[in-house]
């Protein structure tokens, strides 16, 4: 049943991977049960900083579920053959991506068992409704489409036809995304941080450079580590639309910062200088954040100069360094910068907790799980073939 | 804890009165589906609201009878954590109940009083907005923000959403840390968002907030802001009233006279 046989056959070093992330996941499972039985206090949460990693993650995974759509609309739109072995791989990360999501918002409901309340009573005067729809909807579209062009690939023959207007459907889909996960932010009156009509923009900019970003990774480290390559020129495509996704990340992020500082505002101010300087003498963030900066800062300088760009080791280098730099940004500094200054004025503390962390890792480690599963299920369709 | 004898006597004495007068009158308080059933009594209005005098609330022993009151009628827990804190009413600073205001020059000790904070009650609610079970909402009778914590589900967008910390969660099991159960009214599970009710439950009895009646120098006044003749729509034609963050278009319901 959807070729899962293939999956579990490996070599050593699949299993010992795979064993690894079981691992991962037993710890996240069992943290997660002492968080149901006592409640979301085992985090670091609190008061006044009531979102933390968990929605973090999600939102920084929302993105780069989104950016499967870097590959798909070159290939299906405008018939880019370069992309026609990683389409795939982009929709499977996208399926795993948004699983992520999911689960990273059922660890942080304080009542999980009322989870169907969401769908028992819909309101769509909240955004958080939309966004269950646009998150469900784009993980069955990704399902669909990537079993079926799967099972087309493995029996030589091109994709039945229903499926192309799912694919074209799941272009717009993938912006939908994230445009409604901006939205969660960006429309609340008691929140300036968040409150910026170009979080929407910023949000899809970071996402179609982070998640290249991890598929170019992804691909090289196949290529390391198993006998398909995608070829170079894939890659270095998507290295192009993550240089250029980043430097209009990059160009948003400036244009808040201008608005911020030059208009002075000190409601919006303040939770720059609280990410940046600290606040009141609260300053846990602003390592992170520099680091952030310092990364951008080599991703942009690796990624723009063609020398850099175009050899395959500074590639990994500038990719490894927009993806840490994107996550800090949106990992850490979007959620918890929103919520210090608190609307009182005053600042709050937030470090995650040791089981927060590891309910964190156990999610991405299952996702990291899904992916391996379907990366193995892709190459042993393709090898299969190739013989 | 800070009470003497003689308040712990009055409080409880009203407590008892009120509870044997409420079980004799109207029953037991039915609360379904989040809010209580109306009866004879029930004093009704067009849009609740408060006015709050910062001057009569200034009393030199650090007066909280009102907080305890209500925290007390309403089994909420004293956790001494204040980061895990579960606060219906509670009193701050002058600058961090009007943070806009903290570099304008003030008269007198303005600036040096404790401002009680609670609910807004505001005719156009973010939380309500984004709550995607519809666990909060706006009662259209009475403009009450009502909250069913059987029916949330814990994703604290609503306390994202209000801009003046009015929300608490249920960080773990509140049981244990409440002093005295009363068990006419509900208690929460953890994993639920809780915060003031304006007493509908009172209101629905024909009784005031347990706040305002609770108030030794009558600083709360609580009446229909929709009727002229009420005595909360006399004080704000009278005197220039307060808003906490009114740029913010929410239309707080809770009124400051400074």
């Amino acid at each position: 049943m959807f070729m899962f046989e293939k999956a579990i056959v490996g070599s050593r070093r699949y299993w010992v991977w795979v064993a690894c992330l079981l691992g991962l996941i037993v710890a996240g499972l069992l943290a997660y049960l002492r968080q149901l039985s006592y409640g979301l206090g085992i985090t670091g949460l609190s008061r006044d900083v009531t979102w933390g990693l968990y929605i973090a993650q999600f939102t920084f995974l929302v993105g780069v579920a989104a950016s499967a759509v870097m590959v798909v609309l070159p290939y299906y739109l405008h018939n880019f053959k370069v992309f026609g072995k990683v389409t795939i791989l982009g929709e499977m990360l996208a399926i795993s991506a948004v699983t992520m999501c999911m689960l990273f918002i059922l660890v942080d409901m304080g009542q999980p068992a009322r989870v169907w309340n969401v769908v028992l009573h819909p309101t769509p005067n909240s955004i958080m409704f939309w966004d269950m729809i646009s998150l469900g909807g784009y993980l069955i579209l990704n399902a669909i489409i990537a079993l079926v062009t799967l099972r087309a690939e493995r029996n030589a023959v091109a994709p039945p036809g229903w499926v192309k207007p799912l694919i074209l459907l799941s272009i717009p889909w993938a912006i939908s995304i994230h445009t409604v996960t901006a939205f969660l932010y960006s429309g609340l009156p008691g929140r300036p941080f968040w409150l910026t009509a170009v979080m929407a923009p910023r949000f899809l900019a970071s996402a179609f450079s982070s998640g290249p970003a991890l598929l170019i990774l992804l691909c090289m480290i196949m290529r390391r580590v198993t006998w398909f390559d995608v070829g170079r020129e894939p890659i270095q495509k998507l290295g192009l639309i993550v240089t250029y996704a980043m430097v209009v990340n990059v160009f948003l992020v400036l244009m808040e910062l201008f608005t911020t500082f030059y208009s002075g505002i000190p409601e919006h101010r303040r939770h720059f200088e609280f990410l940046f300087v600290g606040y009141q003498g609260q300053a846990q963030l602003v390592p992170w954040m520099w680091t952030s900066v310092g990364l951008a800062v080599l991703a942009l300088l690796l990624l723009l100069v063609p020398r850099y760009r175009h050899n395959d080791r500074l590639l990994a280098v500038a990719c490894v360094a927009t993806f840490i730099s994107l996550w800090i940004d949106k990992g850490l500094g979007l959620i918890v910068g929103g919520f210090v200054p608190t609307p009182l004025g005053t600042v709050a503390q937030y470090f995650p907790t040791l089981l927060e962390t590891l309910i964190t890792l156990g999610v991405w480690a299952f996702g990291l799980l899904l992916i391996t599963i379907f990366y193995k299920i892709t190459l042993s369709v393709r090898e299969a073939l190739a013989y | 804890m800070s009470m003497d004898r003689k308040t712990f006597l009055k409080l409880g004495g009203c407590g008892l009165a009120a509870a044997v007068a409420g079980n004799k009158l109207a029953g037991l308080v039915q609360i379904a589906g989040g809010q209580s059933a109306p009866g004879e009594k029930t004093l009704r209005a067009s849009r609740w609201a408060m006015v709050i005098d910062t001057r009569k609330c200034q009393r030199a022993d650090g007066c909280d009878a009102c907080i305890r009151a209500c925290h007390e009628a309403h089994n909420v827990p004293s956790i001494p954590d204040p980061r895990r804190e579960i606060k219906w009413a509670w009193k701050d600073r002058f600058e961090h109940a009007f943070p806009e205001l903290e570099t304008s020059p003030l008269p007198g000790d303005v600036r040096e009083r404790q401002v009680l904070l609670l609910c807004n009650h505001c005719a156009n609610p973010p939380c309500v907005r984004v709550c995607p079970t519809r666990a909060t909402w706006k009662r259209q009778s009475d403009g009450i923000v009502m909250m069913d914590w059987h029916r949330c589900i814990g994703c604290r967008y609503c306390v994202a959403a209000c801009p003046y910390g009015s929300r608490s969660f249920n960080w773990f099991d509140p049981r244990p840390y409440i002093r005295n159960m009363h068990a006419e009214y509900p208690t929460r599970t953890r994993g639920v968002v809780e915060k003031c009710t304006f007493c509908e439950e009172r209101l629905a009895e024909g009784r005031l907030p347990a706040c305002v009646e609770a108030c030794p120098e009558k600083a709360l006044v609580f009446g229909d802001a929709a009727d002229p003749n009420s005595e909360v729509s006399q004080l704000l034609r009278e005197q220039f009233a307060l808003r906490r963050k009114p740029e913010l278009g929410t239309e707080p319901q809770v009124f400051y006279l400074l």
